[in-house]
């Protein structure tokens, strides 16, 4: 089960990372550098905030306070919506809202400031549900929509009600998914530093330098030119690191160029977890109606998730809810609405999964549900109705362009874990044979997840290979590596399409002032548009190549090969060095540089149908997760896991993997642990002694399987696996629970009340 | 061995702290900081990490006296011990420690920031039990939170390095390359 020597991982920022040398954000240090501290004030909804900044200048070491009156540009963004503030102007409409931010000579000294910042306002109640929130008479919290309800999507597809008169069975089911922190381990921190030709330079931990240059231009009311983000180690991202980790790089840039001096800002964990944006929590009311045979003929689906106070990223998490709405399954008559609410808790964006995994827990689920009702088997049960090659979705896409692998997954856990058998073996409707205090139980799932950003805007990636005098390359791409090891795949695609050595080629972190922009490094498509545009750029690279060195190695350019490390010809004596080829390029005065772009497939959208082509290709997977749960005081030990994800092609093995275990246990504490709770408000558990993830003892080795169908329309063959891995051991895990005990849990996390077991 | 002083006190004069091998003075001004932030702010060793300033994740493990410490709930003044932290890890030559090399080879890096506490709590581990078992290596690394893996390969890690190093003579205590013997108070 454990990982082999054979298999040895490659990953370009390893040693960095294990000797301690790589540099994190809160790593850099300036002379100079004065330290940043944001303020909050102790309201969940106010207005007319006005704030006193006199006595936190008293304090020694305080060098200034800002506030919005000091931002010469814009003091609110957002990526859809413009209404997240970076600075409080004059109403607050959450606990994490920064009113003003401090500057001093030392952290301590900033702190010491912000506490010293006094905050008045005219408090509101705040509104705190969804129920409340899309109350007709409910105030509206956001400026910009006359309704709470920011975003509705909808799909509609053939007539359910018609079907459902038709059915033997109908399933009526609401499931509730907790509110996520996405707990990178490294809190948010920027060091941004004024050029003296006016340019800001930002070294921030962030996912998205672009997304992040977008904000500081923003904030500061300067060209997207005049901006330089930088990338520098990040430790975690999982979604998180967007808005709220652009908003401290734009604080900071903000202080670095009213002050002139390098600024550097830092977040406790208290203030990252107040502050920063979480999972969405969503109520999912299903209704599902199923024929005799066991074929599901019908779905209506509603859903609501809490956007919270602004709109961050919620209509394109709630846009993947509704196109992936009724999971791997091909339905035909389908009616889904699905609503972004605004509240007053915080606010909610992207984390890994992006509102599938809160979907496939309800869907596969009621799988479950269906299948005990009609006592069909839930392996056929899925078999009756999961898409096929050919098969048309709920969104109306015909699936015929590439692998369709659900069964093939399916499959492979099955055997792999021994489903069958250990199905038979679970303790719910089997007599207790002792008085054991453990009930056991194996549940499983699967699921298809849409890559990359599907119709949810532009999708496009730049690389370039820049060839050197000597015979080695850069390689640069407009993928941010946040630790996923997005820089070792490039790596290794560039080395494979040269047929050159790993050691030849330097991947360099490009800035957002030497790469065109590429988009956000979000929705699984790191590896799949970044490997990609490698490879465009890759081929022009060896056109150059061929052509410029065919009449030395006395052959074609179309002949002209590369492998071994060598650049050949046809026969055996005509071959180059790579620094032999390049020497000969720079005679001819040709520069070995290429750039290539890769541009995703069209997809397709009707907002008024929810039907269309969303995605230009899908990851297959399935998980089984086996439980034991204790009578006496209903925990859950998540005893193994065994998954299996069709990613298209494995490009780095190991890393593949790590995703898949490292998946699985953020998705296994979603399902048995992990929750944010407010009181008024308030976030309850603002550090990792009362936020819960899970630990080493908290989950199991795993077992993961990599399927490979190589992708035709990546033109490396690999798909991804960051959010496959993570979107559907929830069910998984309840199925699992139901087994071992009868109690369905249609809430997570998952609790069980030991009176309740049998 | 550093004396210990009340954590309210100043550092007495000539006091110093025995860092990855080598005497470090304390200033009157440290009193009082966490040894997590002097090792950060003071001696620029930021190889040691900040995740959470409580005690509850385990990336400032660095070990005192050959046990794991949390930097960040001991006080600078009142350690009493060899300090050892990941950039005291490689070996004279600067090749890596057969732990941190398990690390790379096996893949059980991603985002790095959990992997310096990850590493000296291992060692800590492998110090007193050469052959754990994968439950053991879990249960020295409870405290230790890593929000990428899974865990799975960190275990796989340990695994590999506690075999490479009884198969290549024993375990390697680093930083210690100087006089072991020789005191560390002025």
């Amino acid at each position: 089960m454990s990982t082999t020597i054979r298999e040895k991982a490659f990953r370009n920022d390893a040693v960095a990372k294990v000797t301690g040398r790589a540099v994190f954000a809160d790593d850099v240090s300036y002379a100079g550098m004065l330290h940043m501290a944001p303020v909050y004030a102790d309201y969940v909804a106010a207005r007319d905030v006005r704030v006193d900044v006199s006595a936190a200048l008293d304090v020694p070491g305080c060098r200034r306070v800002l506030t919005a009156a000091d931002v010469p540009g814009a003091t609110h963004y957002g990526q859809i919506e413009r209404d997240y503030p970076i600075l409080i102007t004059d109403t607050i409409r959450t606990w994490g809202d920064v009113v003003a931010l401090t500057l001093g000579d030392t952290r301590d000294a900033a702190i010491e400031a912000a506490a010293r910042v006094t905050v008045t306002a005219t408090e509101e109640t705040p509104i705190l549900t969804v129920e409340e929130a899309l109350d007709p008479y409910a105030r509206v919290i956001p400026t910009w929509s006359d309704s709470n309800v920011v975003v509705h999507h909808r799909l509609r597809r053939g007539d359910p009600d018609a079907a459902f008169a038709e059915c033997e069975l109908i399933v009526e089911e609401e499931f509730r998914t907790p509110v996520v922190e996405q707990a990178y381990l490294e809190p948010e921190s920027a060091v941004c530093v004024p050029r003296t030709d006016g340019v800001i330079e930002v070294y921030g931990s962030m996912q998205h330098p672009f997304s992040t240059r977008r904000f500081v231009a923003s904030l500061l009311g300067e060209s997207l030119a005049n901006i330089e983000v930088h990338g520098v180690a990040v430790g975690g991202g999982f979604g998180g690191k967007d808005d709220t980790a652009a908003a401290v790089c734009a604080r900071a840039a903000l202080g670095a160029l009213i002050t002139g001096r390098p600024v550097k800002l830092t977040y406790a964990r208290e203030w990252s977890i107040r502050e920063s944006y979480k999972r969405h929590p969503y109520i999912l009311k299903y209704k599902v109606g199923v024929t005799s045979e066991g074929r599901v003929a019908a779905v209506k689906a509603e859903m609501f998730a809490d956007s919270g106070a602004y709109l961050s990223v919620t209509p394109w998490v709630t846009w993947r809810s509704t196109a992936q709405c009724f999971g791997p399954y091909a339905v035909d008559n389908v009616c889904a609405d699905v609503y972004g609410v605004a509240t007053n808790n915080g606010f909610n964006g992207a984390m890994r999964g992006f509102g599938a995994p809160q979907v496939n827990f309800a869907v596969e689920s009621i799988m479950d549900i269906i299948a005990g009702r009609l006592k069909i088997h839930p392996l056929g049960l899925r078999r009756i109705n999961m898409v096929k090659q050919g098969s048309t979705t709920v969104t109306g896409q015909v699936l015929d362009d590439h692998t369709v692998s659900i069964e093939e997954v399916m499959n492979r856990v099955v055997h792999e874990v021994g489903f069958r058998k250990k199905y038979e073996e679970c303790s719910f409707g089997t007599p207790s044979e002792t008085d054991s205090d453990a009930l056991y139980g194996i549940g499983l799932s699967i699921s298809y997840r849409g890559s990359s950003l599907g119709a949810e805007g532009m999708d496009f990636c730049s690389a370039i290979v820049n060839g050197q005098f000597d015979g080695s390359l850069i390689l640069e791409t407009g993928i941010h590596e946040n630790g996923q090891g997005s820089e070792s795949v490039m790596t290794l695609v560039l080395a494979e399409q040269l047929g050159c050595s790993l050691k030849r080629i330097r991947y360099r972190r490009s800035s957002t002032s030497t790469i065109p922009d590429s988009g956000t490094t979000v929705a699984t498509r790191g590896t799949i548009l970044g490997g990609s545009a490698v490879v465009v750029a890759a081929r022009e690279f060896r056109q150059l190549l061929s052509t410029s060195l065919a009449t030395r190695l006395r052959c074609k350019p179309e002949e002209v090969r590369f492998h071994e490390d060598r650049i050949w010809g046809t026969t055996f004596d005509a071959s180059l060095t790579w620094a032999e080829a390049m020497k000969e390029l720079y005679l001819q005065r040709i520069t070995p540089f290429a750039f290539g772009t890769y541009q995703a497939p069209d997809v397709s959208w009707d907002d008024t149908t929810g039907q269309g082509n969303a995605y230009f290709t899908y990851v297959y997977s399935c998980q089984a997760a086996e439980v034991q749960v204790s009578r006496k005081s209903g925990n859950v030990k998540l005893l193994n896991v065994v998954a299996a994800h069709d990613v298209g092609r494995a490009i780095n093995r190991a890393m593949v993997m790590g995703q898949m275990y490292g998946g699985i246990t953020q998705g296994a504490g979603m399902t048995l642990m992990e929750e944010v709770h407010r009181d008024g408000g308030r976030i309850r558990e603002l550090n990792y002694n009362r936020y819960r993830i899970p630990r080493a003892l908290d989950v199991p080795d795993m077992h993961g399987i990599i399927v490979e169908n190589h992708d035709p329309k990546s033109l490396t063959g690999a798909k991804g696996i960051g959010e496959p891995a993570l979107e559907l051991i929830a069910p998984a895990i309840a199925n699992a629970v139901h087994n071992a005990t009868g109690i369905r849990c249609n809430s997570i996390p998952i609790k069980i009340d030991p009176e309740e077991l049998p | 061995m550093s004396r210990a002083t009340g954590s309210a006190g100043a550092a007495p004069a000539g006091q110093t702290i025995r860092v990855n091998g080598a005497a470090r003075p304390l200033l009157p001004a440290d009193a009082g900081m966490t040894l997590l932030r002097w090792l950060r702010e003071r001696e620029f060793l930021t190889g040691t990490k900040n995740g959470c300033e409580i005690g509850a994740c385990g990336a400032c493990t660095v070990l005192v006296g050959g046990r794991p410490v949390r930097a960040c709930k001991t006080t600078v003044t009142d350690v009493a011990g060899d300090v050892v932290t990941i950039e005291g890890m490689e070996r004279p030559d600067g090749s890596l420690h057969p732990l941190q090399q398990a690390f790379v080879d096996v893949g059980a890096i991603q985002c790095g920031f959990c992997t310096p506490g990850m590493v000296l709590a291992a060692q800590a581990l492998l110090a007193s039990k050469p052959e754990p078992s994968r439950l053991e290596i879990r249960r020295a690394l409870q405290g230790n939170l890593c929000r990428c893996t899974g865990y799975q390969q960190i275990v796989d890690a340990v695994e590999h390095a506690a075999r490479f190093m009884r198969d290549n003579g024993g375990i390697e205590s680093p930083g210690c390359t100087q006089d072991e013997t020789e005191g560390t108070t002025g």
